[in-house]
């Protein structure tokens, strides 16, 4: 026993660099989407005061194309305001109703509230997008990002009180739900962690015609994603020789190196969905075991 | 100023020039990822601890994975440069002169072509772990070895362009002092 404590004792540095070693490989190892550690929370919030204040510097230097972008979308939506028809004098404000339901039965399905990115990369191969909204500002975990011209950027999975992040589309492990715009076939869309400005579309049977240029947009499949917003244009086709899909490399809608303001996406029944797919899965599992 | 509020400066420095500008401005490449951060651990002094060195080495790593949201990566990589540090410093230096006329490592304090070699060997095992570690999630091996290669690349280029462009101010140790 002696023997052994002064082995211990003689080697303590090496021990304790083993067991530093095995502190952070266990860190590295077990973060990821689904198993997340605890305290990254509490570090959210101290990164985050800092990031938030590097990022009223940095703000200043993408004005003119983020004012550009969201002139675009106000635009857009001006277009679609009901006084915007049959009367010559237009009132600039819109008034939000409080109630779910209108008068012609329409409900609220997404609810989106407005967003600053205060830390952004493109160069790691798993990017996150730090938001300063965080769960005493409504933010929950699945929530969608939208980019300020609409166009999809990533689905928040951590929050910590006053910050959240979001896993960005430049994430290998992440994958969408997305269809084409012409044809309306679904695929998923990931990345396969090298060019920040690609991703690639896989799932499209080679039997629908794919050309350069058509439009990919998030599809009505997915639990997170307010459908039809745009993901990005086909840029190269290739066909899969091995399958009978294709893989289509797309270029990607939203530009990731200079977010700043963002939409996030809320989908108001996505906890029933999912409960009830749940249910199904259980339902029919229990059936299968006691089948009557 | 004295050795520590030194290097808690150098600290602050050196992880907000990693996450705000090394980290945040377009890379010439994929592959080339500039890296500077861990010349804090590299710069301690020469009398620290053999254990103050590994908590140092792996609280620097933990410190920059908050930022970039790679908990354990860089902590791993750090650590174990921070356990290499004095078997390298110990082989470059002569077995002689076991006390050092200045306080941390240097070119002035160990010669530059010893000094090279020092921050050549950490480097390229702070990169080669770190990318490794990458690249047991994903990737393949030639994108694994370009990488290592030209990140320590272009991370010496950078340590070389610091040591002269801001030479330390060391002052010679002597026993009168």
């Amino acid at each position: 026993m002696r023997n052994v404590l002064l082995f211990i004792r003689r080697y303590r540095t090496f021990f304790a660099f083993l067991i530093l070693q095995g502190v952070a490989l266990w860190f590295l190892f077990s973060y990821n989407r689904f198993h997340r550690a605890k305290f990254l929370g509490v570090a959210n919030e101290v990164t985050g005061v800092i990031n938030s204040q590097y990022n009223k510097v940095e703000d200043y230097f993408t004005l003119r194309e983020e004012n550009k972008r969201v002139n675009r979308l106000n635009d857009s939506l001006l277009n679609l305001l009901p006084s915007h028809y049959g009367r010559r004098d237009t009132t600039v404000s819109a008034v939000q109703d409080s109630v779910p339901y209108d008068t012609l039965g329409h409900y609220r399905r997404y609810f989106s509230r407005p967003a600053t990115v205060v830390y952004n990369t493109v160069n790691s191969q798993k990017n996150y997008i730090q938001l300063n909204r965080g769960a005493n500002q409504g933010i929950k975990d699945n929530m969608a990002v939208l980019g300020s011209d609409g166009s999809a950027v990533g689905v928040v999975v951590n929050v910590s009180p006053n910050f959240s992040q979001a896993m960005s589309l430049l994430h290998v492990q992440h994958k969408v739900n997305a269809s084409l715009k012409k044809s309306g076939n679904f695929g998923t869309v990931e990345w396969d962690g090298k060019d920040p400005r690609y991703l690639t579309l896989r799932g499209i049977p080679q039997s629908v015609e794919v050309n350069k240029g058509d439009t990919v947009l998030t599809s009505t499949y997915s639990f997170n994603f307010p459908p039809g917003h745009m993901v990005g244009y086909i840029d190269e086709v290739i066909k899969d020789k091995s399958t009978n899909f294709y893989v289509l490399k797309i270029r990607t809608a939203a530009n990731f190196f200079n977010l700043q303001q963002v939409h996030v996406i809320e989908n108001v029944e996505r906890d029933e969905q999912w409960q009830l797919m749940q249910d199904t899965k259980n339902k029919i599992e229990q059936g299968k075991k006691a089948p009557k | 100023m004295s050795d520590l509020l030194r290097n808690i400066i150098r600290f602050a420095v050196f992880i907000l020039v990693q996450v705000y500008i090394l980290n945040k401005m377009p890379h010439l490449h994929r592959f080339i990822t500039p890296y500077i951060y861990f010349l804090f651990i590299l710069w301690l002094p020469f009398t620290i601890s053999r254990f103050g060195l590994l908590v140092i080495g792996f609280v620097t790593g933990l410190t920059l994975d908050y930022f970039t949201m790679t908990p354990g990566l860089h902590a791993a990589a750090c650590t174990l440069i921070a356990y290499v540090r004095p078997f390298v410093i110990n082989v470059l230096t002569p077995k002689d002169s076991s006390e050092f006329n200045y306080r941390e490592p240097s070119p002035k304090a160990m010669q530059w072509t010893p000094y090279a070699v020092y921050v050549f060997v950490l480097t390229l095992l702070h990169h080669g772990y770190m990318v490794f570690l990458e690249w047991l999630d994903v990737g393949n091996f030639l994108d694994f070895i370009i990488k290592v290669i030209a990140t320590t690349g272009i991370s010496l280029l950078l340590i070389f362009m610091v040591e002269l462009l801001f030479p330390r101010q060391l002052k010679f140790r002597t026993n009168t002092a």
